[in-house]
């Protein structure tokens, strides 16, 4: 088996006397689509921020490729380009155009010329079917053109890992297939992907794996069949049926 | 009616006080200079002070700024200028204006800066981290940028009350506009100097004012 692209072990976090991770494990392998699912409140986003340090774990191990990214001397910010990520609200920065959302961390992090920053950004623009809307305001973009700007953004760093905490659900539903053809796409490059959603049948169709996690731990996981169809837990029968319908 | 344009409105003695006010002004202009880019610098401090990690350095900076609003401009002005000598320190009449309006313009343009970085949303920030940028360029490329566009009225309008404030420092001697508009109206026996340096202020006000509004008008909108 290859080596895991993402390696979380015993991570603990805790917002004052709430504790909102109690010592999950969860193992990423390259390639592999991993769906998280689990009712509001789970800890879903605070485990994902916590991968690449947005939220500071209080304990745990976190290793990327092999890299513990709880060392003190770890590069967080080489670190942290090596993991993309997609936020629900977007998170555009709105006084850039489309592609000066995308070139900014290509000229500031990577070190690269505004020309060949901009080739690459365009490339990714075009990934993701926006190439005519490179000179766009965020706020001139519909919600779903937003958020293929988001994942390009992050895609053009060339991550090896992409992170998504619900990139459909701030969306109308007629947009959520454009940001869902994107990801299918990534998926079929070879991306390695964690996703946090409740587009159950892109959970189906697309993952690996389902994690299903409440009150802070995973309760379960397996194949996407297995788990929608003979989930060993009650509680995670009862949220899948819930969310299936 | 006659009595009343000699009085104020007097072309000629406006005519004969004109070199003297433009040197005022020149002095209004070089003070503008040294206080508002430096305040503006300076507020930046102190807005991100006043944001930081550190409590103790939290607290003093609001404590301070919170004083140096509070108190009145010509207060601190004549406090440094008249008062510290008695500690030994004596400040030229330039310098004295400079640190007060410095302190005063520091204080508020900081409260503005942090009002605009508070109305930035938190997701910009993890946006910009998640990418590998650092503290300083996130801060730089992306926070500073929507915060100052949120609150430029209000940058826009201190710098106003920055500039008429430098009219106090006649108090101190310093020839500025309106020190050597008065000084013209003593020698003259006349009020058209005063007349003439209050036009120099309302011609470059004004449409800063008018900005100001139309730039609220925009942000509303
Ligand atoms: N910064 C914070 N400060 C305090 N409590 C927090 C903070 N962030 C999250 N929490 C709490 O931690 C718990 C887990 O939150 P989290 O956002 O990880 O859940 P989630 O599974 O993503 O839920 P949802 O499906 O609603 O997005 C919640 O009870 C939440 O109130
Ligand atoms: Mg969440």
């Amino acid at each position: 088996m290859p080596a895991p692209i993402l390696d979380v072990r015993a991570l603990r976090k805790s917002f004052g006397p709430l504790e909102v991770l109690k010592g999950i494990d969860l193992s990423v392998r390259p390639q592999e689509l991993v769906f998280l699912v689990g009712p509001s409140g789970s800890g879903k986003s605070t485990l994902l921020r916590c991968c690449n340090r947005l939220e500071e774990p209080d304990s745990g191990s976190i290793r990327l490729e092999g890299v513990e990214l709880m060392d003190r001397a770890c590069d967080l910010n080489a670190a942290r380009r090596r993991i993309g990520m997609v936020f629900q609200g977007f998170n555009l920065y709105p006084h850039m155009t489309a592609l000066g959302n995308v070139t900014l961390a290509l000229r500031k992090v990577l070190g690269k010329s505004r020309r060949e920053a901009e080739e690459i950004g365009r490339a990714a623009l075009d990934r993701v079917g926006l190439a005519d809307k490179a000179a766009c305001h965020p706020g001139e973009l519909s919600g779903g053109q937003q958020q293929r700007v988001a994942i390009a953004r992050a895609v053009s760093l060339e991550p090896t890992l992409m992170l998504f905490d619900e990139p459909t659900s701030a969306l109308d539903p007629e947009l959520v297939g454009s940001v869902l053809a994107v990801m299918r796409s990534l998926r079929e490059a070879g991306m390695t992907m964690v996703v946090v959603s409740h587009e159950m049948r892109f959970a189906r169709e697309a993952a690996d794996r389902v994690v299903f996690m409440e009150g802070g731990a995973i309760v379960e996981e397996g194949p996407p069949a297995a788990m929608f169809t003979e989930a060993q837990h009650p509680r995670t029968r009862a949220f899948l049926q819930e969310i299936g319908r | 009616m006659d009595a009343l344009l000699q009085q104020f409105f007097n072309l000629d003695v406006m005519a004969q006080a004109w070199p003297l006010v433009l040197k005022g002004l020149g002095m209004t202009a070089l003070l503008c200079l040294a206080v508002i880019p430096l305040g503006l610098g300076g507020g930046l401090l102190v807005a991100l002070a006043s944001l930081s990690g550190s409590r103790a350095l939290r607290w003093s900076v609001r404590v301070f700024a919170d004083l140096f609003r509070a108190l009145p401009p010509l207060v601190l002005l004549i406090l440094i200028y008249s008062g510290l000598p008695f500690a030994g320190i004596r400040l030229s009449p330039f310098a004295a204006v400079c640190l007060a309006f410095l302190l005063n313009a520091s204080s508020f343009y900081g409260e503005i800066y942090r009002a605009g970085i508070e109305s930035v949303g938190r997701g910009q920030w993890e946006a910009a981290r998640s990418t590998g940028l650092t503290a300083g360029q996130a801060f730089g490329y992306v926070i500073l940028p929507q915060a100052v566009r949120n609150v430029l009225p209000d940058l826009v309008s201190n710098t106003v009350e920055v500039v008429k404030l430098t009219s106090l420092a006649s108090v101190v001697s310093f020839t500025e506009l309106l020190y050597a508009a008065d000084m013209a109206r003593s020698v003259t026996y006349n009020a058209s100097p005063i007349v003439l340096a209050a036009l120099i202020y309302l011609a470059i006000l004004w449409p800063v004012v008018r900005l100001t509004s139309r730039l609220e008008h925009r942000i509303a909108a």
